[in-house]
Order: C-alpha cells, then structure tokens, then sequence
C-alpha cells in the first residue's frame, strides 16, 4: 500500500511527499491499529460469534435466532459510516435529476428510506443465510436465484439508481460485521449435525451483498 | 499534540458509535434470550477494546498518510493536463489513460491486502479448513480481483459503457464457474466479494471514480462515479474461484504422481 504510492508519487507524478512526519506516524498507528484488531478478533468477536450460534443452536428456539440475525444484519448496516455517506450523495442526485423538491427535509429523508431500504435487505439476507445453514440448501442456487433477480429488475429501474444499487452492495459490510457474521456462521455449522463448517459456514455475507442491490433498485422505482 | 488528541477521541468515539449497536444486541440476546452469562467475560471485553483502539488507530493512521496522497494522487492522475497536455479532451482515446490504470490496479491490490476484514475471513478460513486454504493464497486472488476490477471499473467510466452489461457478463461468468468449481470454496469465493470493500478501499476507491468521471469530458461525476464498488465486489468472486480451481487441479495432480 505504502510502496504503491511513494513509487507512483516518484517516478510518475515526479513531486516530492508533501509531509513525511504525517506519512511515517500515520504508518506506525496502522501498523499498530491492524495488530490491536487482529488479537482483539481472536478473543472476541470471534468467540462470542460462536458461543452465540451454539447457544441458540442447543436451546432450539428457532424464532429467536432469526430475530437476531436480523437485528444483527439491521443495526450493523444502519449505523454503517460509508453507507451513510453513498446515501447523501444518491439524494443529491435524485435531485439534481429532478425527481425530489428542492429542499434539504425532502434530500434527508430520501437518504434515510435509502439507508432504511439496504439495512432492511441486510437483515433479510442474514436471516434467509441463518435459514439456509439450518435447512441445509445451496447456496449456489439462492445466488443464482439472486443474481436472475438483479437481471430481471435492473432494466425497470431508473438510471440513476443502478449505480448506487449496485455499489450499496459492497458497502454494507464494515470491519466489525464481517468477523461477526463469519463466526455466527461458522458457529451454527458447526453445531448443527450434518454441517460442514467450510461449505456451509461461509455464504451469509455474500447474501448480504446481494440483496440491497435488488431492495435499493425497487426502492428507486416505487419513488 | 492537543489537536491531534481531539481528533484521535473523535475518532475513537465515532467508531464506539458504531459499534454500539451491535454490543447492544449482543448483550441483550445473551442476557434475556439465552440467560447464561457471557464465557470469560473480562477477555471478551478486552478483546472488544482492543478491537476498537485497533480500528481507530487503523482509520487514525489511514486519515494521516495514505488517504491524503492517495486522493491528491488521483486528482493528478486523472487531470487532463497530466494525461494529454496537448490534445483537446474530447479526442483522447482510451488508451491515452495507461498511468492511470496502473494506478487503479495497484492501489486496489495494496488496499484489498491492507483490509482487516479480509485478513479476518482469510484467518478464519485457514483455521477451518484444516490449513488447505492459505489464508495469504485467499487474500492474493481476492486482491488480484480488487485490482482487476476497479481497472476495467476505470476503463468503463473512461469509455462510458453501461455499467449494466458489464455486470451481467459477470454474473454469467460467476455462475458458470460454479458449475466447475471445487464444492468446498463456493461459500467463501461468494463472501469474499462483500468483504473485499470497507473500511481501506472504499474511500480511496471512490476518490478515483470521482476524479476519473470529473475530468473526462461527458461524464457526470454523480452518474458515472458510482459503480467501481460493484466491479471490486464481483471480480473477487471469479478469483477466487479460479483460485480454488486450480489449487485443486494441482492438488490432484500431485497425488496422483
């Protein structure tokens, strides 16, 4: 990453860094940063993903571990800064093209449904991968069902979502929900009989970025 | 010193903010629903602030030496003065844009290594399996994607193509591959597309599509600069599935010599 920049900022662009002090602290505190991250994950996210699953997993109660799946999908996804972000700038041009009034009440609530929208779908897709692990179905085949859905859809959509749809899909999962929701995953594999952790653990994030993008672009067709 | 502490609590407390959600479901799920109280409880909460000082000196480190030079870089990048001083905008073709599709490939390679939630998967992943996936295999084809991604992203804002095409001959591919692919990788090759962009990738990322859409004549930053998300969250699937494809190719021949 470093060497990336500092070779192109010598032999293409030809200048000098600009600020060395900043360059060699702002290293050390991600050095640091990603060392502190990585041993706080072995003993807590990822432990208390597992002992979750199989907590819910023994008790048998199937109703509780969707709902929180799905308020693990939702809070993690509505309070995502990047999301936030992708959010206000769709607004903006949801009114530049015209389509909403002139005026900051209507931009903030059109970014807010939109948040609302991808935190919901995110919820969903948790929930249906929480769903799939327990009946043990393909994951091959709900994603191809998924993609056939964004096919189908994306022709209907105005041209101004489809970008942004198909962005929100990567952005939904940040660096706290990924551990989170690979452990919780891996954890009911693991628990239920008949489960291989490696094929059936995986998938859950991958529906999670799959499903805002056909959510984002039939919200962009019912406004 | 007493700036730079200000904005470092800042930092910290935006990120405990996001954060807080998820404990709070943690909690209350553990506490009401399942009734037993957390397993070592004190090295769980340790682990939580060492996850969140990591991250904020992580985004901390980031803010101070890389996303500065990494947005000035691809300002100057994508400035019309840099990539053809002398002909009118309109005429550049495509292939005038070599040092910028250098930059898109090797920036999205170096930030998809750097991102922890990659390193977090490929840790687990490795773990699991038993040491037959590499947790440094995984994030290799993961970022050779990334970076192959966000250079055709570039090239479609360069040429204005439909986003839309692009993303279906992607689907085709992915789903072909499937059909091909070592049943025990599918799962983790589909995750491996969400996980590839956050906390790094994004904010460089978007600093290139916005720059690269603003510079070029017709092209509206606020249509056109959206969409190298998308291409950096489907191409690791193909990696990564040609990844497994061949491990497992090399596997077989080897145990049959």
């Amino acid at each position: 990453m470093l060497t990336v920049i500092l070779i192109f900022q010598f032999l293409v662009i030809k200048q000098p860094i600009p600020d060395v002090v900043n360059l060699i602290t702002g290293t050390l505190f991600i050095v640091l940063g990603l060392t502190l991250f990585i041993q706080g994950l072995e003993q807590s996210l990822f432990p208390i993903g597992e002992s979750m699953a199989q907590a819910f997993a023994q008790k048998g109660s199937l109703f509780w571990l969707l709902c929180f799946s799905f308020c693990l999908g939702f809070s993690t996804t509505i309070a995502e800064p990047a999301l936030i972000a992708i959010a206000t700038e769709a607004a903006k041009i949801a009114q530049n093209e015209g389509l909403l009034e002139n005026s900051t009440t209507t931009v903030l609530q059109y970014a807010l449904g939109l948040r609302i929208t991808v935190a919901l779908s995110v919820g969903l897709a948790i929930l249906l991968g929480v769903l799939r692990i327990i009946y043990g179905w393909k994951l091959q085949h709900l994603i191809i069902y998924g993609y056939l859905a964004i096919i189908v859809i994306t022709p209907f959509a105005p041209k101004h979502i489809i970008g942004i749809a198909y962005d929100t899909g990567g952005v939904t999962t940040s660096t706290i929900t990924v551990p989170l929701v690979t452990a919780l995953g891996i954890g009911l594999a693991k628990a239920i009989k008949g489960r291989n952790p490696v094929t059936d653990g995986f998938g859950l994030i991958a529906f999670a970025s799959l499903t805002p993008i056909i959510f984002v672009m039939i919200y962009g067709m019912l406004l | 010193m007493i700036e730079w502490l200000d904005h470092f609590t800042q930092t910290l407390f935006a990120t405990a903010w996001d954060i807080l959600p998820i404990l709070l479901i943690i909690l209350v799920f553990q506490l009401v629903i399942i009734r037993k109280p957390i397993p070592h409880f004190k090295k769980t909460m340790i682990g939580f602030v060492f996850v969140l000082v990591g991250i904020t000196c992580f985004l901390e480190g980031l803010e101070r030496a890389l996303f500065p030079l990494g947005e000035l870089m691809a300002q100057q990048l994508t400035h019309s003065d840099f990539i053809a001083p002398n002909a009118s905008p309109s005429e550049t073709p495509w292939y005038a844009y070599g040092w910028v599709y250098l930059f898109a490939a090797s920036i999205g390679f170096a930030t998809t290594l750097a991102e922890p939630s990659l390193m977090a998967v490929a840790i687990k992943a490795e773990a699991i399996s038993g040491g037959t996936i590499h947790a440094l295999g995984l994030r290799l084809a993961v970022a050779l994607g990334v970076a192959f991604g966000i250079t055709l992203g570039s090239y479609r804002i360069i040429t204005g193509t439909e986003l839309y095409l692009y993303i279906l001959v992607g689907y085709g591919t992915v789903i072909i591959q499937t059909f091909f692919a070592p049943k025990l990788l599918i799962g983790l090759a589909y995750d491996s597309g969400g996980v590839t962009t956050s906390s790094v990738t994004v904010p460089l990322v978007t600093a290139l599509g916005l720059g690269l859409a603003s510079s070029i004549p017709g092209r509206s930053p606020l249509l056109d600069g959206f969409g190298l998300i998308a291409f950096a969250s489907l191409f690791p699937i193909m990696t990564v599935l040609a990844y497994a494809q061949i491990s497992h190719w090399l596997n077989r021949r080897k145990s049959s010599c």
